[in-house]
């Protein structure tokens, strides 16, 4: 080889690369390295690795599960019960977490004293206590206040809370597909409807009362499949059973459990102050000009808000939002503590002391979290894009 | 730029040195136990144990553990290190305890674990023994009308602790009697006795002795019974690390001694005094007769040491589950020669 014609070149732009390739080769060295070092050492001490543990039969049974469930299925689908009920207290905690800290938010910067202190201490109040302290408060103050199952509180001889759960009615259908192809297509009509209503008023300036037109589609289509489509919906209303002299419990109906109220309670109370101060400072961050300008030309203070210093305060409230979202998600793996059958429960608990499988089962738990973190945070990143200010 | 370059290309050099060195310290062990020597440099023995059960393991208001399990740690620290208080003690819940083994955070997990087929052959770890014969059952409330496992009909609902023997064997039991139960399964057992102690569930499940010892933490334990029969057969024991075949012979050991000491009547009184003793097999458990210990790396006196500053298994019993009232009738516990079925190896 001719060396004489090899010159290291130093431009720019080898002198950004090298550190950079340098870094990625280290970390994949190391890698490799603790990949072999517990190879290792699991050979050594005789475990096994391996995801075949997956297919065979869990032989534990779940309190509550979404889908059909028991010991007889594999671990697969114990994980899969665990990863929806993450979902279902994730999904619920954001829902009420955020209709909570907006209300607060605003309250926060209402002009009236009593409503903006209280909304004040509410935010320092739970923003300052540690989530897992809350999450036991509720779990066994609620344990300790609820009623024995005899004494249920009585919601007008249908619906029944006690220490064992929240019993409310089971909804019996008869061709319920029907009724759901009714309602998908409610949708797709009022998506039609209110383009066209927006070309009118872009184009000829009429107004057309979309909200009316919409909640018309979504009760009338329904409502015929019920009158001409042979669609029926009766309620199974929970019963109390007795099963020994003070032993009761109630059947039929649907039970949700305490684990997951007290969970989905304190998870929305303590993300619902950090989403408070998100919209706090969205509000404050609008120009005042732009509240002065909108109400010189005679709006009134909601719709001021509603159509001036939200859409603008949106901006700066949904980055920071996103934030609390992926926070509650993962806040809710404490969910172990109070036995809420969740994803760290039920598969990186009882699965992995079942098998014994350490590395195989906390990496799929790590990875589960990491994607549903990356699904809201794409989901999310999408509607900020969305809510951006586009330049005209 | 360039010399920022050289202290990139050092680093790197650097750290694959270090990465050489550890896969150079990390080869199998020969015939000598490397856990006895880290043990020996440490100073102490790594001993996992509950995060509370009165009578096995169970940390009083100045942090001082004591037990049954306790005890076997502490016949190892008197065994290998001459001194029984000489034990780090880490409480581990039911879930972290394997892999706080496996991953040598411990060295001896002596934390009323239930020895299986699938834990002895499958995960990397091996019992050494059975320090107590114990067997699940169920607690309810007195005024519950429930008197018999007979009693529970569909939709009982059951708290247990999740990682345990004990989940599955309370899946195997309902499914046998076809009768649908809710499982409510808690990470820590403190949570369990909450949650049962405040009605959220009827009957509150896992090894005998474990509801014994929970039922103190009620708030009225007068008002609980524990219900007469056993669903399974739970053998608990010290486990060791697999692959260590020098340190599990010492763990088993220092139990069986302990037995033993009881069946010859020797105890932390009179051992010293039982050197010139008659029976040979008295001799050998005080260090007066054979080279045992040598089997092991140990010197001889390690028994003698066990027996005098933790004592026989009797009396372990006797002063952490009888006089605490946990389970005064030894029941099974008992030794072969007094109709129980504590029967251990000689020691020879």
């Amino acid at each position: 080889m001719n060396f004489k014609n090899f010159k290291f070149d130093l431009s720019n732009k080898n002198k950004d690369l090298i550190p950079q390739v340098l870094t990625i080769l280290f970390i994949v060295l190391v890698i490799i390295y603790f990949t072999i070092n517990a190879q290792n050492n699991m050979g050594n001490r005789g475990i096994s690795f391996g995801f075949g543990f997956l297919s065979q039969e869990s032989s534990f049974d779940i309190t509550f599960s979404l889908i059909d469930y028991d010991g007889s299925h594999s671990y697969a689908r114990a994980f899969l019960v665990g990863l929806l009920n993450t979902i279902l207290v994730s999904a619920i905690g954001i829902f009420f977490a955020t209709i909570l800290g907006v209300t607060i938010g605003i309250a926060r910067l209402s002009q009236n004293y009593l409503i903006a202190k209280t909304a004040e201490w509410y935010v320092e109040i739970f923003r300052n206590i540690p989530l897992i302290l809350q999450i036991f408060f509720w779990y066994f103050a609620a344990l300790r206040a609820l009623p024995l199952t005899v004494d249920s509180i009585n919601f007008y001889d249908i619906s029944f809370l006690n220490v064992k759960g929240w019993y409310v009615p089971k909804f019996i259908w008869t061709n319920f597909s029907l009724f759901l192809y009714s309602v998908i297509f409610s949708f797709i009509l009022i998506f039609f409807v209110s383009k066209y209503a927006k070309k009118q008023r872009d184009e000829f300036g009429k107004q057309i009362p979309t909200l009316y037109i919409s909640l018309a589609i979504l009760f009338v289509l329904p409502l015929l499949t019920f009158l001409l489509g042979g669609v029926s919906l009766s309620f199974q209303i929970p019963e109390l059973n007795q099963l020994s002299k003070t032993v009761y419990v109630y059947k039929g109906g649907v039970s949700i459990i305490p684990e997951l109220i007290s969970l989905a309670l304190a998870l929305s109370m303590y993300t619902a102050t950090f989403i408070a101060e998100n919209v706090r400072a969205g509000i404050l961050g609008v120009n005042k000009g732009q509240k002065e300008a909108a109400a010189s030309i005679g709006l009134t203070k909601a719709q001021i808000l509603k159509l001036v210093v939200m859409p603008q305060a949106l901006r700066i409230i949904i980055p920071p939002t996103t934030n609390q979202y992926l926070n509650l998600t993962k806040n809710s793996s404490l969910a172990a503590a109070i036995a809420y059958p969740d994803i760290v429960l039920v598969f990186a608990g009882t699965a992995l002391m079942q098998t014994g499988r350490a590395i195989e089962i906390i990496s799929i738990t790590m990875l589960t979290y990491l994607s549903l973190s990356l699904s809201i945070s794409v989901f999310m990143n999408w509607y900020n894009k969305k809510m951006a200010i586009k330049e005209k | 730029m360039i010399k920022s370059i050289k202290t990139w290309i050092l680093v790197v050099l650097a750290s694959s040195l270090l990465v050489a060195c550890g896969q150079g310290g990390g080869g199998a062990g020969s015939k000598k136990s490397k856990t006895l020597d880290n043990t020996k440099k440490a100073g102490f023995v790594k001993c996992g144990v509950s995060q509370g059960l009165p009578g096995f393991s169970n940390a009083d208001a100045s942090g001082n553990w004591t037990g049954i399990d306790v005890d076997v740690c502490r016949a190892v620290a008197a065994a290998v290190l001459g001194d029984a208080d000489k034990v780090k003690y880490t409480p581990l819940s039911a879930k972290e305890r394997f892999t706080a083994l496996t991953s040598g955070e411990i060295d001896v997990l002596a934390r009323n674990t239930t020895w299986t087929l699938s834990r002895d052959a499958d995960i990397g770890l091996t019992f050494v023994g059975v320090n107590f014969y114990d067997g699940q059952g169920f607690m309810v409330r007195k005024n519950s009308g429930i008197n018999s496992v007979n009693d529970f009909k569909d939709g009982i609902s059951a708290c247990t602790n999740t990682g345990t023997t004990t989940e599955l064997n309370m899946r195997d039991f309902f499914n046998s009697k076809n009768i649908k139960y809710e499982p409510i399964a808690f990470e820590k057992a403190d949570e369990v006795v909450q949650a049962y102690d405040a009605g959220r569930c009827d009957t509150y499940t896992t090894d005998k002795s474990g509801l014994a010892a929970q039922r103190t933490k009620l708030s009225a334990p007068d008002d609980h019974k524990v219900l007469p029969e056993t669903i399974s057969k739970e053998p608990l024991g010290p486990v060791v690390r697999q692959g260590d075949s020098v340190w599990e012979d010492i763990v088993r050991w220092s139990l069986n001694t302990m037995i033993e000491a009881e069946e010859y009547g020797v105890n932390s009184s009179n051992a010293s005094s039982l050197k010139d003793s008659d029976n040979p097999a008295i001799k050998r458990l005080v260090g007066a007769e054979g080279e045992l210990g040598a089997a092991f790396g140990l010197d001889n006196d390690w028994s003698l040491r066990i027996i005098e500053q933790v004592g026989n298994y009797g009396e372990s019993y006797k002063k952490h589950i009888a006089d605490t009232n946990i389970l005064p009738n030894r029941g099974p516990n008992e030794l072969w020669t007094k109709g129980g079925i504590l029967y251990v190896p000689p020691a020879r």
